[in-house]
């Protein structure tokens, strides 16, 4: 069973939002590391690029599969998680804790359109 | 297999002073290299190896030991093709009178390699119901590319500048939508129904003026003929669009459909599958393109043409999309598919595709039993099992798929197509006798049995091959690709 | 239904359509619709014996002219060993298909292996592919590469001094995939610097392509390229002459992104046009940005070094058309000639290959202009082994004449101007009877004036 906290906001397409006052920690859950298997890869955006709801800002990949990354939210990169280049594996061990992008909101309700635990919970049948 | 071998990298072979080559004396010698301004020359040689020629020759030799080809055993790789490749070819593909030419020589030094060009390519226009073939793509994806690009020629020379999307079913092999894009088009996913085929209903409400056309392959992944293909031919033309044809899956249409009389209207052929010429480890391939009547324009420079007193030219057209090779194509595997098809002749190459299917269906009947068929009724030339029946023991179609490595087959294609979790894709081809098919039958039946009763043994297979199975993860996360870098890792 | 091809007996027919609960083959077609069947024969020869078929490329094989070779423009008459083509006929690796199956392909798989390390060594890059379709799709490939990587432009730079061949094949490309390409002008048979200059200062530019030797056999000076165009954010890509790069200055000394070209000169035969082999190499940086299969080293479960295709996320058949490109397989088998060939060359053979061809070229070139019929088309510029000369005769004629005699005189590239290539392979006779054959092509009053001379 895969883990999943309580006070995040989900996407459809398996993406987190930990939000920090005006910024968001944007990552994948733990479900879908689970179904991606080993990460080889996390293609990021830079530092200053801006993000759209709904689109695509990199892509994860594991040896036989790549999946999209979705921002579920809008606004500018703020951070990239360095760690990840060396080791793409850190999010297998701990995608809640091993974020990818951190962004500085530009729209705070969107993530109303967002799930909460439960939703996301009932949503991957768990 | 010898192993002695195995392992060493030729620049692991190499000593200081050796050599393997031997040139003729420089009779010019009063010309030296050393005049060329130092700052336009590479500061040091490369490093390449230095070896004596029979240390290359065992070196390559027992690397070639740790291979499985078609002529070492039967290989069921579905939606490749791997049908045998006559040594005649391999002969004709040699012959001295053509290996010599340069691809730039003067029109009338080359008539005979002009009248094989032409001779294949009108000969392909008769087995797939065209009007005209280029030879000039290098490979099926090259192929499928110069066909998109042939239907943007189209509408552009029209001036219907809005078409940019092609519609793909979600069942395509991942090249048709990545030609689409390398081409400058937008991909619109067409669904599947049960059955495997295209979903007319959701079809319709995607055709407008901005489709360009239509991707399709026919028998498709799944090895099932797309039964609606005169309704879909005819909906996607009424909406402006034209049909592609991905010959991926020609093989088994041979004698019996062809694609330019069920309403497609450009299309490429593998040689490399259809027509017999070796994969070589992954290429050369060859991908030739056909059109029907009133597309002939379209096609990619140079173009081979007769002219009234059977005399062969180079011509280019103005109309045409351009130029996607250098030269005419890759001219020797053309060589190897024409005597491909003088060898057959049209009395037994009528015979190839329904052998083909004969021998899918022979398996697919045989072992539906112990593997899940997702679709039943008849298949084309390959089928798709859905993994083993016994779902309970864990053994996957990887497991599978080693574990058959071990009884000397090489593995079926898996985990394509991605319609289903654990797709394990067969196709033997019209040259397997029923003896080969027999005993992989009984070899599958055989890993279903372990599968129940060692599953830890099958799914730590292969146990008998060169290597053991390997760690991908590694080599993806911190990828070592020169010798240099293992040297440097060491 | 049996043939030589096809093992079926008529009893394995009946037995194998019993196991299938069909009567007839006709029955496994049933889903068919019979409007689409095809019902006539096809209008082809009938089948042909060995014998037959020999006779037959016999025949059109008389149809060629077997010339001997000073043409270039990129496909080069080099020897290639007699061990090359003995070993890429061995039919473990002639006919087994991409190493998907690493367990049993792992020669395939070293080989290729072997192939990225030389080509490293080659062009001086950090990394190679598994190998492409041709130097032109090569080209290409790095063009649609540099955009993918700048992102938001989508112009490229060509130099008009890289093969019109290769150009005319990015132009394609280019027009369907939506990049501008836009020429640098060539003065003097190289590309003009002030050009360069002023339109890499546009910053809109996400990759130059240029080319060593160029077009016409000429070595160019590239010193502040790279820098330029790292300065814009533009990548320089270089497209190369395979054979040359054992000798003249690497793309990786003079600082370029990409190393492209066709790998043809290293040990693959002329076969009017291909199959060939085209190189792409890039900096480890680059790496994920790269078209086209990788081998990569790593263990086994027995912790035995091995080798797989890796990284292959980036490709077709998982990214679908977000792949870095639609090329499915390499020119593998190619890549293999190009392997063993640069192993028994070794370090010192290409520079060997390199300094006959030198060599020939120098004299066949002073020969040529000592003549007073032919002069350097851009004298003072530094070439390896081809060069472009001018002349006041009928190009045409020459070539024509020339084949009559035996001869593949050179290429046509304007109408006073000719591309001549000397290999290796060409020995001083041969060499000094070309040279016969361009300064005097009509023969006939020399020999009338020796007939006169013995009259008198």
């Amino acid at each position: 069973m895969s883990k999943i906290i309580d006070g995040l906001y989900y996407s459809e397409s398996h993406e987190y939002v930990k939000v920090d006052g005006e910024f968001g920690y944007i990552g994948i859950t733990d479900y879908a590391q689970h179904e991606l298997g080993n990460v080889v890869y996390v293609d990021m955006p830079e530092v200053d690029d801006e993000v759209a709801a709904g689109e695509e800002f990199g892509a994860v990949e594991s040896v036989k599969a790549a999946s999209d990354l979705l921002s579920p939210v809008s606004g500018t990169v703020v951070e990239v998680n360095e760690a990840l280049e060396d080791e793409p594996g850190l999010i297998n061990k701990d995608a809640f804790e091993n974020w990818i992008i951190k962004v500085e909101l530009s729209d705070k309700s969107e993530l109303d359109g967002l799930m909460d635990a439960a939703a996301y919970k009932a949503m991957i049948g768990e | 297999m010898n192993n002695v071998y195995y392992g060493k990298l030729i620049f692991e072979l190499s000593k200081e002073g050796r050599c393997g080559y031997s040139l003729p004396e420089n009779e010019c010698a009063d010309y030296k290299m050393a005049d060329l301004p130092a700052n336009l020359m590479r500061a040091e040689a490369p490093a390449l190896p230095e070896v004596d020629e029979l240390t290359v020759v065992r070196h390559y030799t027992n690397m070639s030991n740790n291979n499985f080809g078609v002529d070492t055993g039967f290989y069921p790789l579905g939606s490749c093709t791997m049908k045998y490749n006559p040594k005649i070819n391999e002969d004709m593909a040699a012959h001295p009178a053509f290996t010599g030419l340069h691809p730039l020589q003067p029109a009338g030094t080359v008539d005979g390699a002009l009248e094989v060009y032409y001779n294949l390519q009108m000969s392909l226009a008769e087995l797939a119901g065209m009007s005209e073939f280029t030879l000039n793509p290098f490979a099926g994806a090259h192929g499928e590319l110069t066909g998109l690009m042939i239907i943007r020629s189209y509408h552009m020379d029209r001036g219907d500048v809005k078409r940019t999307k092609i519609i793909v079913p979600d069942s395509a092999h991942g090249t048709n939508p990545a030609s689409a894009a390398v081409c400058g088009l937008d991909v619109v996913v067409v669904k599947s129904r049960p059955d495997g085929t295209v979903d007319v209903e959701d079809l319709k409400p995607l055709l407008d003026d901005t489709i360009a056309g239509m991707m399709m392959t026919n028998p498709n992944t799944l090895g099932i003929f797309e039964h609606n293909i005169a309704e879909i031919a005819k909906l996607v033309h009424e909406a402006g669009g034209l049909m592609y044809y991905d010959g991926a899956n020609l093989n088994p249409m041979l004698g019996k459909v062809r694609p330019g009389d069920i309403g497609f209207d450009v299309m490429h052929i593998n040689l490399h599958k259809t027509f017999s010429t070796p994969h070589g480890g992954g290429g050369p391939g060859s991908g030739p393109v056909g059109v029907r009547k009133g597309l002939e324009q379209f096609l990619p420079n140079p173009r081979v043409m007769k002219d009234d007193v059977d005399h062969f030219y180079v011509e280019n057209n103005d109309k045409s999309l351009g130029f996607i090779s250098g030269f005419l194509g890759n001219f020797a595997v053309i060589m190897r598919a024409y005597t491909y098809i003088l060898t057959l002749g049209y009395n037994n190459i009528k015979n190839v595709g329904p052998l083909a299917t004969l021998n899918a269906n022979y398996i697919k009947e045989s072992l539906k039993d112990c593997y899940e068929l997702p679709i039943g009724g008849v298949c084309k030339h390959e089928f798709v099992f859905d993994g083993l029946k016994d779902k309970s023991t864990g053994v996957t179609t990887l497991d599978v798929a080693k574990r058959l490595l071990d009884y000397g087959f090489h593995s079926p294609t898996i985990y394509f197509p991605l319609l289903f979790h654990e797709a394990l894709m067969i196709e033997p081809t019209e040259n397997e006798s029923k003896e080969t098919l027999d005993g992989f039958i009984e070899v599958m039946k055989t890993i279903a049995r372990e599968a129940k009763e060692d599953p830890e043994m099958v799914k730590s297979a292969p146990h008998n091959t060169p290597v053991r199975r390997l760690d991908d993860t590694q080599a993806a996360l911190h990828p070592i690709v020169t010798y240099r870098e293992l040297q440097a890792e060491a | 239904m049996a043939y030589k091809f096809f093992p079926h007996t008529d009893d394995d027919i009946r037995s194998m359509l019993n196991t299938c609960g069909a009567k007839s083959i006709d029955d496994l077609y049933s889903d068919v619709p019979d409007e689409l069947v095809f019902k006539e024969d096809y209008d082809l020869p009938e089948a042909m014996s060995e014998i037959e078929i020999r006779q037959y490329f016999d025949y059109l094989g008389a149809q060629n002219s077997k010339l001997t070779c000073f043409m270039g423009a990129g496909c080069y008459d080099h020897y290639s060993p007699s061990v090359v083509n003995d070993i890429v006929r061995r039919s473990e690796f002639l006919t087994s298909y991409t190493p998907y199956q690493a367990e049993i392909s792992q020669g395939t798989l070293q080989y290729i292996f072997e192939y990225q390390s030389m080509m490293a060594e080659l062009t001086g890059m950090e990394v190679s592919n598994a190998s492409m379709y041709d130097g032109c799709t090569a080209t290409a490939e790095a063009m649609m590469m540099a955009v993918a990587n700048a992102k938001k432009r989508n112009k490229v730079l060509i130099s008009e001094t890289v093969n019109p061949i290769v150009i005319r094949v990015v132009e394609t490309y280019a027009k369907f995939h939506g990049v501008v390409v836009e020429k640098i002008a060539a003065e003097g048979g190289v590309t003009s610097r002030a050009d360069f200059e002023a339109k890499i200062a546009k910053d809109d530019v996400a990759g130059v392509i240029v080319a060593t030797p160029n077009f016409y056999g000429i070595l160019e000076d590239y010193t502040g390229w790279a820098d330029l165009c790292h300065e814009h954010k533009a990548l320089l890509i270089m497209n190369c002459v395979a054979s040359a790069l054992g000798v003249i200055k690497t793309p990786a000394e003079w600082g370029a992104d990409v190393a492209v070209g066709d790998g043809q000169s290293l040990g693959v035969p002329m076969n009017f046009g291909g199959p060939y082999v085209g190189f792409l190499c890039t900096s480890k940086k680059l790496i994920r940005k790269m078209p086209g299969r990788i081998v990569g080293a790593t263990k086994d479960a027995d912790g035995k070094r091995t080798f797989v295709l890796t990284l292959q996320a980036r490709e077709q058949h998982i990214r679908r058309e977000k792949a870095t490109s639609n090329i499915c397989s390499n020119e593998s088998l190619m890549a293999l000639y190009v392997t063993i060939y640069m192993s028994l060359m070794g370090k010192k053979g290409l520079r060997e290959v390199n300094e006959l061809g030198y060599s020939g070229a120098h004299y066949l070139a002073e020969k040529l202009v000592k003549s007073g019929k032919f002069e350097l088309a851009f004298p003072d510029k530094p070439f390896l082994n081809e060069f472009a000369v001018k002349t006041t005769q009928d190009i045409d004629m020459l070539q024509t004449i020339g084949a009559l005699e035996g001869f593949n005189v050179g290429l046509k590239i304007a109408d006073d101007t000719m591309l001549i290539c000397v290999t290796e392979q060409r020995t001083k006779d041969e060499i000094d009877d070309l040279a016969d054959l361009l300064i005097d092509p009509l023969p006939e009053e020399a020999e009338n004036e020796e007939n006169n001379n013995e009259t008198v």
